[in-house]
Parts: C-alpha cells; structure tokens; sequence
C-alpha cells in the first residue's frame, strides 16, 4: 500500500502533519487526500504543519502552495505553519514567493488565526441575513 | 665563468661597503624614517645575503629570485612594511635603491672591461629588478590578507539582531548590503525568529547609504522568507532620498511595511500585538 500522510480533524478544522521525508508521489497523494478530506467533512480551516519538513526542492514547494490554494477553493482557510528558516531560504531562492498563502510561526498562532478566520467569516454572514 | 656566476662572487665578495652604501641610499630616501635604523639594517643585510646566495649558485642565466629563503623574507619584509604602513613604491624603492650601489661597484672593479662591464650590469639589472617586482607581489599579497581579514571581521560584527519587545525583533543594518551580507544577515534573523517565535521583524535600513535594484531585492527576498515563516516585517528608516531612488528605480515595495523611523516601526509593531504604552498620569 502507498503511503499515506495522516489528516486528523479537529472539529471545524483539518490538522494536517507532515512528519516524514517528503517525495513527489508522497506530495501528490497528500493534495488528492486533503481535497478529498475537506469536500467530505466540510471542513472550514486546514492547518499544515511542516516544522518537521528540513528540505525543500520546487516541486514540492509548488505542491504545498497549490494545495493551499485548492484549499481556499473549497471554502476552506489555510494555514501553513513551522516553515523553517533554511526551507524559507531556499524557497525564496527558488522564486516561490508563495504569495496568497497564510503563514503563522507555530500550531498555536495557526490554529488561533483559523479560529479568528471562522469567526468573522459567521459574523459577516449574520450580517447577511 | 657566466655573468650571474661573477655577479654572485662580486657581491659576495664586497657585502659590507655595498651594504654601507645601499643604507646610505635608503637614508637618502627617507625610507627608513619609521623603522628603527637596526631593524633597517638587518633586513638589508639579510636580503643581502640571501640575494648574494641566490645569485651564486648558476640556474643558467635564469634569474635566482625564485629561491624558497628568498620568497619567505619577502613575505614577512612585506607583511611588516604593511604593518607599519608604508606605501608599495617606498616598499620597491627598498629594494631598488641597491642598484646604484651595485652598478658603482661594477664600474670600478671592471672600468676598463666594457663588455665584462655591461654584462654584469645587465644581469644585475634583471636580477634586482625581478626582486623588486617579488616585492611589490608579495607587499601586494599581505596587503589583500589585511582587507579579507577585515572584510570577514566586519561580515561578522555587521548582523545584529536585537530584541526590542516581547516578540518583536530588530535588524539594523549599517553599511552597503551585497549579497554575502544578505545571506548571513537573512540567516541570523531568521533563525532568531524561529527560535524565540517572535512574530514581528523589524529591518532598520537608517545605516543604508544608497540602495539600488539589487539592494531591494534584497529586502524584498528577506521580507519573503520572514513571512513565508509566519511572521510579519516591517522596513524602517526610509530616508526622502531612499524613497526618491526607490520610486525612480520602479522597484515595488508596495507589499512591505515600511515606516520613516524605527519609532513608528515599533509602535506599529506594539499595536499589532495588542500592547499599550501609556503615559503615567500626573
């Protein structure tokens, strides 16, 4: 069986971890989970935590920023935290500006910007009615 | 007998009034106005020894300047004329101001031999020319040593990063940023941010005496790597001219914060992070 990286969810939110060497079918497999993920829990936020990630190289990081924005599509805010200084470093190098993507410094701040995301996305749609 | 064979014997043969003369010279020049006059004369005697030797043993009319004792004096003679901060052309005239002493002595020795003469002359006159030029290599090469060591002293003491708040980081950046110095630069800042979770970045570029297209891009990667961590930058310190050059150059800076003093930068920073500073009242 291929591996999997695992998609936890955590009430409105999708927690997702990547915690081992990343490779290019590992990366694939993870975007097609994760869309699949969000259409079926309706899920709001996705968090992705790549503060274990120490290497980077374009596809992957292409990987990342497009399933960020895939996430967004579904109407699901994300996150991407615990990015690392020599990964920012070499993404940056590459020319991966990553713009449009959020960033926070750790699952905490993370998790809290989903938070506050969620709840003023409800007030505006309050609003609305 | 080759000439460079009978200039080695010549020179052998009378060190001590060549030497006499040569100091003589030396003295004409004002060369030796720093130094101690012993130090003087025991470099010029030790270079003339070495020279003496060198030119003794025949290399087949090559010329003996390339002997391993030879380059080693030169190295150490360059490296205290760099020291004691002479210039390259005294650091020659050193050396040059033997000619005449040599030539003086060739004329009387062999006055009515012109051809033994001229070819004496001659080889001295490459002999003591390619050390002149080993000289100026060598004072040459102590002095580039000098600049890297500072260079790589000055890379080092350059980038800073100080905590201003809780969570808030500055970079004040003094001096020219090339890219060797972004790299280091770029590196410090965000490793302290990674460590201490410190979630604003404030780049002080007040220090910068101009920037230009490459200098921005600079910036612009730092403020990308700080945010694609998840935290925010502010630049700060932007001088009218700064901002004029900016402007002119078309470079976009439109997605960083900026702010004209590293005041402002910090209270932005503050309000950002829902901290008050408040004025005690009475």
């Amino acid at each position: 069986m291929a591996e999997h990286i695992p998609i936890l969810r955590m009430g409105d939110f999708l927690l997702v971890s990547i915690q081992v060497e990343m490779h290019d079918n590992l990366a694939l497999a993870l975007q097609d989970d994760l869309t699949r993920a969000i259409e079926r829990t309706g899920a709001r936020g996705v968090l992705i935590d790549i503060t274990a990630l120490d290497m980077v190289d374009s596809f992957i990081g292409r990987v990342i920023g497009d399933t960020s924005s895939m996430s967004r599509l579904l109407d699901a805010q994300t996150v991407l935290v615990g990015m690392r200084p020599a990964v920012a470093i070499t993404l940056v190098e590459l020319g991966m500006s990553m713009t449009g993507v959020r960033t926070a410094l750790t699952v905490e701040r993370g998790m809290q910007m989903l938070r506050e995301g969620l709840s003023e996305a409800r007030d505006d749609a309050d609003t609305e009615i | 007998m080759s000439s460079t064979h009978a200039l080695g014997s010549l020179l052998h043969d009378n060190q001590e009034p060549l030497l006499a003369d040569w100091l003589k010279h030396i003295d004409e020049a004002g060369l030796s106005g720093l130094s101690r006059q012993e130090d003087v004369r025991r470099q010029a005697a030790e270079l003339l020894r070495l020279l003496t030797d060198a030119a003794g043993r025949d290399h087949g009319g090559a010329l003996a300047a390339d002997s391993g004792a030879l380059q080693g004096f030169l190295r150490d003679f360059s490296d205290a004329r760099v020291r004691e901060g002479f210039s390259s052309q005294q650091t020659a005239t050193f050396v040059f101001a033997l000619k005449r002493p040599v030539f003086q002595r060739i004329q009387a020795l062999h006055g009515n031999d012109a051809a033994t003469q001229a070819a004496l002359i001659g080889s001295a006159s490459d002999l003591l020319d390619s050390l002149g030029l080993k000289t100026i290599d060598a004072y040459q090469k102590s002095r580039e040593a000098v600049i890297q060591r500072q260079q790589e002293e000055l890379l080092e003491l350059s980038t800073p990063v100080v905590k201003l708040w809780d969570g808030v980081l500055a970079l004040p950046i003094i001096g020219t940023l090339d890219s060797a110095r972004t790299q280091v630069m770029m590196e410090s800042l965000l490793d302290r941010i990674a460590s201490s979770e410190s979630e604003i970045a404030i780049i002080d570029i007040t220090g910068v005496p101009t920037v230009d297209t490459l200098v921005a891009q600079h910036l612009i990667k730092t403020v990308t790597a700080i945010r694609l961590m998840g935290a925010d930058c502010i630049i700060s310190g932007v001088r009218p001219q700064i901002a004029q050059t900016i402007v002119h150059l078309g470079v976009d800076l439109g997605s960083v914060t900026t702010k004209a003093n590293l005041a402002d930068a910090l209270a932005l920073a503050m309000k950002r992070l829902g901290a008050v500073v408040s004025r005690r009242a009475g």
